[in-house]
């Protein structure tokens, strides 16, 4: 069968299983998108490239499938680079197609000509400039499997307008064999001896944590890590990009660590005995100053990117492979060495006999760790000031948000102070329902990576907690949203300022406040929203949160926006200055008093 | 894997010498150029030329194992797709050699004499100008740094040297 390339790439996409991609046409992009017009797989039409991208990182957050944008060449490229930058930073799988001007013309300064592969190399898990149409296939199957396999991340597609004009013979290659990747080969077991000498470290620890990070969701490892959690006993952090995929309520969980995590779980990490990180990757927003970062733990590392293990920290044990099923296997070797089905350090005997019996059966209590744990909890809980009754909190408005909504409703975050909130008041019970941008912390996420989640997952409720800062990135994109019928909410925690920038100012700037105020009401949320074709509604006063939220969620025929008109001055605790030790871990000043148990 | 070995970088080596075997594609050199500047990793020299297999090349690169661990460096290399494999080359593994080639200014009286030096060397003398000679010699790289030397007493004209390459030495299997 002969076919155009532009028809063999939408072929090509149809066969891998693409349902939608999100993008915008344009010159070099013009023969791909006529045969958009036959196809099944549903074209969103974004109102700019960016919101492509993050709409295509939403997506396969929440389900765990690739992403697919497909932009023009020159500015409509340039436009997908923070995102393609975003999906790197939070290894998320995207494949994205780019336009790019004629092969006759590259390197001519063509109208529009851009080198995006030279430009994304260093953002791109890898990416492809296709010179002949008989690629194709080839390449969509090759970059899918890229995308989607080892560490995932984003990758760049980008064809020249006369090789999607260009005829070719159809073909869709018949195995991995087939797809030209000579040097791409991920490990996803564990080596054995590693599992091993990892299995027998656990059963040592006397303050062991589970360093949880993306890595566990990642791998579709939440199942596996609940049940590693529960037979050993220890407490599970979950990092920013972790939230969700232990549950919040568990009684083993300790919530989120780093600059703005709680305190038990930053300093259960400092005054451990053992760390097993899996799937994290000691971010500098984790680990604090690295040198004075959990002095006294021995570390286990394991992490499907090798180039991860001693990248920051020299663990004790590095294990490279997919984290489930190392988890998998480390509950196979814990079960070898006597460590059956058990909760909080009782140690069960499998039947197990002689050296591995022992192991297991003269493990060190934790009971010293957990109540040193529960006492940290009790004295330093997450905590905000309550006593202006006439404020509008922020924290209160997520936990109305969250007590109000379905429990397993998908929150997505912009970037800034309602990001933290947001991360640490929302009760994360399920995997796959925390949408934010950590490693490259993108302000203006929110709006299209929620209309992306609503897409991947139309069952469910998403609301976006948005700041008004980063609201005013990307809040066309509700345009998009209403235009395509995609029933999301926006909340906007609109405390008038670039917050988290403020706190900076406040904190380490001797409150000299530089360019960060930005109005309560320029521009008008409510009016905004309306002109897009959403709901606007504004609340104003802590009487008026609920409402709002209960008349938001009774809405689901168009998106809607919230605008939440919060205290200006409240500031995200706890927090550890940025480059100073976790140990110098600043509470709310409501709490400095409290005694500190160490 | 427990610790790789590689991890504890030994104190006394400064550069390591790592053999890149790479898809034979556009774009390849800047991909691993990118990387080495993206990362912070110093590069003393790179040598690169397609293998006797056409669809691979090979880079040979010499790296300064102060600027990053040497595993880092490795494993950054392995992520990229077109990289095929890698083998770290210790030097008293490997079997290196390097060329160079140099015009130097030498008059009449003094041509004799270069020229035996050069040869004494294993070098050649490849060109005779008006008063000046074009050399060359392929050799381990001390020897080539001996070399530069001796025809610094000479006044050097141009001097260009090509950065090395090497191939494990047999009996031993390189690592990674
Ligand atoms: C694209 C981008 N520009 C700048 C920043 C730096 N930055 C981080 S948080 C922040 C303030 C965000 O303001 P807003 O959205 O109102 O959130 P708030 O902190 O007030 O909750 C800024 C400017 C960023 N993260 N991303
Ligand atoms: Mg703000």
């Amino acid at each position: 069968m002969k076919l155009t390339g532009a028809q063999a790439l939408i072929k090509s996409l149809e066969t891998q299983g693409v349902e939608v991609m999100f993008g915008l046409p344009g010159g070099a992009i013009l023969p791909v998108y006529d045969p958009i017009l036959d196809s099944s797989i549903r074209h969103v039409l974004v109102r700019h490239e960016q919101g492509a991208g993050h709409m295509a990182e939403g997506y396969a957050m929440v389900t765990g499938r690739a992403g697919v944008a497909i932009v023009t060449s020159g500015p409509g490229a340039t436009n997908v680079v923070t995102p393609l930058s975003n999906a790197y930073m939070d290894s998320t799988p995207l494949v994205v197609i780019s336009g790019q001007v004629a092969t006759s013309s590259i390197g001519t300064d063509a109208f529009q000509e851009c080198d995006i592969t030279g430009v994304t190399m260093g953002i791109t898990k890898h990416n492809w400039l296709i010179k002949r149409a008989e690629d194709i296939p080839r390449t969509v199957a090759a970059a899918f499997h890229v995308a989607t396999t080892g560490r995932p991340g984003p990758v760049l597609i980008d064809i020249p307008k006369d090789i999607a004009n260009s005829q070719m013979e159809w073909y869709w290659p018949e195995s991995e064999a087939d797809l030209d990747l000579p040097g791409y080969h991920p490990r996803t077991t564990g080596d054995p001896a590693a599992i091993a000498a990892a299995a027998e470290l656990m059963l040592a620890a006397e303050r062991p944590v589970l360093y949880v990070g993306g890595g566990v969701l990642k791998s579709r490892g939440s199942a596996a890590l609940l049940e590693l959690a529960e037979r050993t006993g220890f407490p599970v952090v979950t990092t920013l990009m972790a939230r969700g995929a232990f549950p919040d309520s568990h009684p083993l969980c300790l919530g989120m660590p780093g600059m703005h995590g709680n305190y038990t779980a930053v300093t259960s990490m400092q005054r451990a005995d053992l760390l097993v990180a899996l799937g994290s990757r000691f971010d500098d927003r984790v680990t604090g100053k690295i040198d004075a970062f959990a002095p006294g733990a021995k570390v286990i590392h394991a992490d499907i990117d090798p180039a991860e293990i001693g990248k920051v920290r020299v663990p004790e044990v590095g294990i490279v492979g997919d984290c489930r099923l190392v988890i998998e296997e480390l509950l196979t070797a814990l079960e070898a060495l006597g460590l059956g089905h058990d909760r909080r350090g009782a140690a069960v005997e499998a039947g197990s006999t002689g050296r591995a019996a022992t192991l297991a059966a003269g493990r060190p209590s934790l009971e010293g760790w957990w109540a040193q744990v529960g006492d940290w909890q009790r004295e330093f809980p997450l905590y905000y000031d309550t006593d202006d009754e006439a404020a509008v909190k922020p924290q209160m408005v997520v936990e109305s948000l969250r007590d109000l909504s379905p429990a397993d409703t998908i929150v997505v975050s912009g970037v800034g102070q309602h990001q933290m909130w947001a991360s640490q008041y929302w009760r994360f019970d399920y995997p796959y329902t925390w949408v934010n941008s950590g490693g490259a912390g993108t302000m203006g996420f929110a709006v299209p990576a929620a209309v992306g989640a609503k897409v991947g997952r139309p069952d469910k409720t998403v609301w976006a907690i948005d700041g008004d800062g980063c609201f005013q990135m990307t809040a066309q994109e509700l345009v998009t949203a209403s235009a395509e019928k995609i029933p999301i909410k926006i909340a906007i925690l609109n405390n008038a300022y670039l917050g988290m920038v403020r706190q900076w100012q406040e904190m380490f700037y001797a409150e000299r406040y530089s360019e960060v105020y930005l109005s309560p009401d320029l521009p008008d949320y409510v009016k905004w929203a309306e002109a897009m074709g959403c709901v606007g509604i504004r609340a104003e006063t802590p009487e008026e949160v609920a409402p709002a939220i209960e008349k938001a969620n009774s809405i689901d025929d168009r998106p809607v926006v919230v605008d939440f008109r919060t205290d200006a001055f409240e500031k995200v605790f706890p927090m550890v200055p940025a480059g100073g030790s976790n140990d110098a871990i600043v509470v709310h000043p409501d709490q400095a008093g409290a005694r500190v148990a160490r | 894997m427990t610790l790789p070995a590689s991890l504890s970088r030994d104190g006394d080596v400064r550069h390591h010498l790592l053999s890149v075997l790479v898809e034979n594609k556009a774009g390849v050199l800047a991909r691993v150029a990118g990387l080495f500047s993206r990362r912070g990793f110093n590069i003393f020299s790179l040598a690169v030329a397609p293998t006797d297999d056409d669809r691979f090349s090979r880079i040979t690169v010499v790296v300064d194992v102060e600027s990053a661990p040497l595993e880092q460096v490795i494993q950054q290399l392995d992520k990229l797709i077109n990289v095929v494999s890698i083998s770290q080359l210790a030097p008293d593994e490997a079997v290196e050699r390097e060329l160079l080639l140099a015009t130097v200014a030498v008059d009449a009286a003094r041509r004799e004499e270069v020229g035996a030096q050069v040869e004494a060397f294993g070098g050649e003398v490849l060109d005779v100008g008006d008063g000046e000679l074009t050399v060359m010699l392929a050799e381990r790289p001390e020897t080539v740094d001996e070399f530069e030397r001796l025809l610094a007493d000479c006044r050097i004209v141009e001097l260009q040297r090509t950065g090395r390459v090497a191939l494990p030495k047999l009996g031993h299997s390189g690592g990674a």
